[in-house]
């Protein structure tokens, strides 16, 4: 149950990097494919009707973490409070600046929210990729399983590493790059004209950033989190996901350069699902590794609520991701295509 | 109080207040904006149809607020109460998973529809979008009301070996005869707020004859539902209230009520300070053996004073608290009295003409906000000095992790933020009311 709970809330994460993704992507590229105002309202029209409702995804995912998972919850929240809190100011500056941007036409208003979308964007794309690298490098979790990182000691990793080193910002540059990649693919698919091949432009230099970094983090990565590559020799079934992933890139590289967008981009969803279940599943069963002794961590069942709770949740939560498939294919059905420009609205 | 909780406790009360402010009006304006599309396809009459545009635009900027605001409240369960997160999570988790399911994708699929959907989506299907987000809206209420709910009156749970409360019921936990009570008072709240704001902006519209008509539809629908929710919040979701914390809570009761000394025939005391150093309440003006009768239907009961309760039990800011709820109960018979007015007014036809009726109602805006965060207060105030009453005390519940330089960081950082926002806000409410409905509002010209 445990386990089932384990890859519910890790799928629900991966649901939220594909979808949020591509509008954090859009917003790193914005003010590179768009220029005039009508180009920039273009990009917010790709992800103007979805952009909410994808962020869903990381509040739902948090709920649910609460629940099945609640002394993660209270450790890992806790611990990551100064980056937390300011990622959750970097989303609101965000979101204001998607609807509040369209509320006055002057060569002020609109330029200040322009630099403000992207901004947040590439700083949130960056923390959460850092946010993971954190999770991977593991914390110095205590005996009740708490921990408080500062923002950074000497950037080195080791028992005392603070949010940023050099392997968690290495995570955070690749996610910056794999997001401005996946989000230049959603808007090369759904604009037009010189926006679009801005877009593929983007993507496609973009592309080569996030093969050379797969390649390196992923070395790194082996090095600094021997967990991982122990899990894949002793489940060599587990191999699928990376292999999911390069399968992704490989598409993305190839497609980008035929300017099949559409190609493109699903190879891009590829690739971060393959990335996120990689790690998700070398971590397993562990949930927060700690850094001052490998052997140790906060695993799924000491961190997980009780079985009452975990079996009534599956009674409600499956329904509910039903209805939530259904809105989903609703919306992106409705919006199938290339995005015509509207007068009204962002 | 030691400072980190102190700080960590003013973190919470900050963010939470502030964000309350947006959801009281769009909960409430979700309901008033569903009335109106429902009487335009029923009638086939378009004012109905610029009302609930007018409005829907006024609610888009509100929901944006709401929901930026909204998400460090559940992080903060995690960041800033971590031993409460831990201790509790394993059932208010199961409210607040329940809440992002169910709630926030309907509300975020439909909004845009809303909004920007009426001239694509025919009547029917706007209808239908408006009703979806009233839903969700609704559900989003409920899911957050059980969850404060069971802090108030844990039910459903079971104590793990490791001394986690862990869910034993989930109708227990949902159907919490403290949770439904509290709902209903708490979406009658928003309610209010939403039929005043609307009589408010449409009697000053009124006033300044600009959209007059518009402002006369406005009156029509938000006298009637201000005065209904005012006279349901006192009776008998109130009154129920005020016995269930009698009941489970009397320390608090005497809090509220400021009463110091057990009596028979307890008078309300309805002004007057409450003097914490000689403990008694200054300068009273009380109805006799008004608090036994209300209570206890009896006027001759006993009421226990805050003195038979043992001092570790008593809520640590009893002014605030006491102040709160009269407040709260002031403000709730002063509506009543208003839009009573208004609305007898109104059924005799002579309200557009009655300056005298509308100027009052035009002020009326700001109260409501008021007498709901007092109340929000009282109930949060008087669960002290526990986190989970009878469970666990609000000292035992915040992130020992967290230092109190750390959480004044952030607390200072929410308040520049805050800031920021209430002035970005005003001007985009304030240039929403001052366009105006159109009547040449076209079905989705004008995004809002």
């Amino acid at each position: 149950m445990e386990t089932l709970w384990f890859a519910l809330v890790a799928g629900m994460l991966a649901m939220y990097v594909v979808f949020d993704g591509f509008d954090l992507g859009a917003g790193i590229v914005h003010l590179y494919a768009g220029r005039s105002d009508r180009e920039r309202r273009l990009v917010l029209q790709t992800i103007g009707p979805v952009w909410d409702g994808n962020e869903v995804w990381l509040l739902a995912a948090g709920g649910t973490l609460f629940f099945a998972f609640p002394v993660l919850y209270a450790s890992s929240l806790s611990g990551f409070y100064l980056p937390l809190m300011m990622v959750l100011w970097l989303f609101m500056l965000r979101g204001l600046a998607i609807e509040f941007r369209h509320h006055f036409d002057n060569a002020v208003w609109r330029p200040f929210w322009d630099v403000v979308f992207a901004g947040s964007s590439a700083l949130l794309a960056f923390f959460l990729g850092a946010a993971l690298g954190n999770v991977v490098r593991g914390v110095p979790l205590d005996e009740e399983a708490r921990f408080f990182l500062p923002l950074w000691t000497d950037f080195r990793t080791g028992a005392a590493p603070g949010i940023l080193d050099w392997y968690t910002g290495l995570v955070g540059a690749g996610a910056f790059l794999a997001l401005a990649e996946h989000g230049g693919w959603w808007v090369a698919l759904k604009a037009g004209g010189e926006v679009q091949r801005r877009a593929r432009a983007a993507a496609r230099a973009a592309w080569w950033g996030v093969a050379a970094f797969t390649l390196v983090v992923t070395a790194v990565t082996f090095g600094l989190q021997p967990r991982v590559l122990a899990r894949l020799s002793a489940h060599p079934w587990g191999l699928v996901f990376p292999a999911i992933a390069l399968a992704g890139l490989a598409v993305t590289g190839w497609s980008g350069r035929l300017g099949e967008d559409r190609r493109a981009f699903l190879g891009s969803c590829a690739y971060l699902i393959g990335m996120l279940a990689s790690v998700a599943f070398g971590l397993y069963p562990f949930v927060l590794p700690s850094s001052v002794d490998p052997s140790r961590g906060l695993d799924i069942y000491a961190a997980a609520a009780g079985p009452y709770g975990l079996r009534v949740g599956l009674a409600w939560f499956v329904p509910g991701m039903v209805l939530v498939t259904a809105y989903f294919v609703f919306t992106y059905r409705r919006l199938a295509g290339k995005t015509t420009m509207q007068e009204d609205g962002y | 109080m030691d400072s980190a909780q102190a700080l960590h406790r003013l973190h919470f009360a900050f963010t939470i207040t502030y964000h309350y402010l947006f959801p009281q009006l769009t909960m409430g304006l979700a309901l008033v904006i569903f009335l109106w599309k429902t009487m335009a396809l029923r009638t086939g009459e378009d004012r109905y149809n610029r009302a609930a545009r007018f409005w829907t635009r006024i609610f888009a900027i509100n929901f944006a607020m709401g929901v930026a605001t909204g998400i460090p409240m559940q992080f903060q369960f995690g960041t800033n109460w971590a031993r409460f997160a831990e201790t509790a999570g394993g059932v208010i988790g199961q409210t607040l998973a329940m809440e992002g399911v169910y709630s926030f994708f309907l509300e975020s699929t439909f909004l845009g529809l809303l909004l920007f959907g009426e001239r694509r989506l025919g009547p029917r299907g706007h209808w239908f979008a408006a009703l979806c987000v009233f839903a969700g809206s609704w559900l989003s209420g409920f899911f957050i009301v059980a969850t404060n709910a069971w802090m108030q009156h844990p039910v459903g749970y079971t104590i793990d070996a490791a001394g986690r409360l862990q869910l034993a019921s989930v109708w227990a936990l949902l159907l919490n005869p403290w949770a439904l009570w509290q709902y209903a008072h708490t979406m009658l709240g928003s309610v209010v707020t939403a039929g005043v704001v609307i009589g408010s902006v449409g009697a000053a519209y009124v006033l300044l004859g600009r959209h007059a008509d518009a402002g006369r539809t406005f009156v029509r629908m938000g006298v009637p539902a201000g005065l209904i929710g005012s006279v349901l919040l006192a009776f008998p979701t109130g009154d129920t209230q005020g016995k269930m914390v009698a009941h489970n809570q009397p320390v608090t009761l005497a809090a509220m009520e400021g009463l110091f000394e057990t009596v028979e025939g307890a008078p309300l005391a309805i002004l007057g300070q409450p003097d914490m150093d000689r403990l008694e309440l200054d300068n009273p003006l009380e109805v006799p053996r008004m608090l036994s009768f209300l209570t206890y239907q009896r006027w001759g009961a006993e009421v226990k004073g805050l003195k038979d309760f043992s001092r570790e039990d008593w809520p640590q800011n009893i002014p605030l608290l006491y102040y709160s709820y009269h407040i709260m109960v002031g403000l709730g018979t002063i509506f009543i009295a208003i839009l009573g007015v208004a609305a007898l007014q109104l059924w005799r036809r002579r309200l557009f003409e009655s300056r005298w009726t509308l100027w009052p109602l035009a002020l009326l805006l700001p109260f409501p906000y008021i007498a709901n965060t007092a109340g929000w207060m009282t109930a949060e105030l008087g669960r002290q000095p526990w986190l989970i009453y009878g469970l666990m005390r609000t000292q035992e519940g915040f992130s020992a992790n967290v230092s109190a330089g750390n959480a004044m960081f952030t607390l200072i950082g929410f308040m520049g933020m805050y800031t920021i926002l209430s002035i970005l806000f005003l001007l985009l409410v304030f240039r929403e009311l001052e366009h105006g409905p159109q009547p040449d509002d076209a079905a989705s010209t004008h995004a809002g």
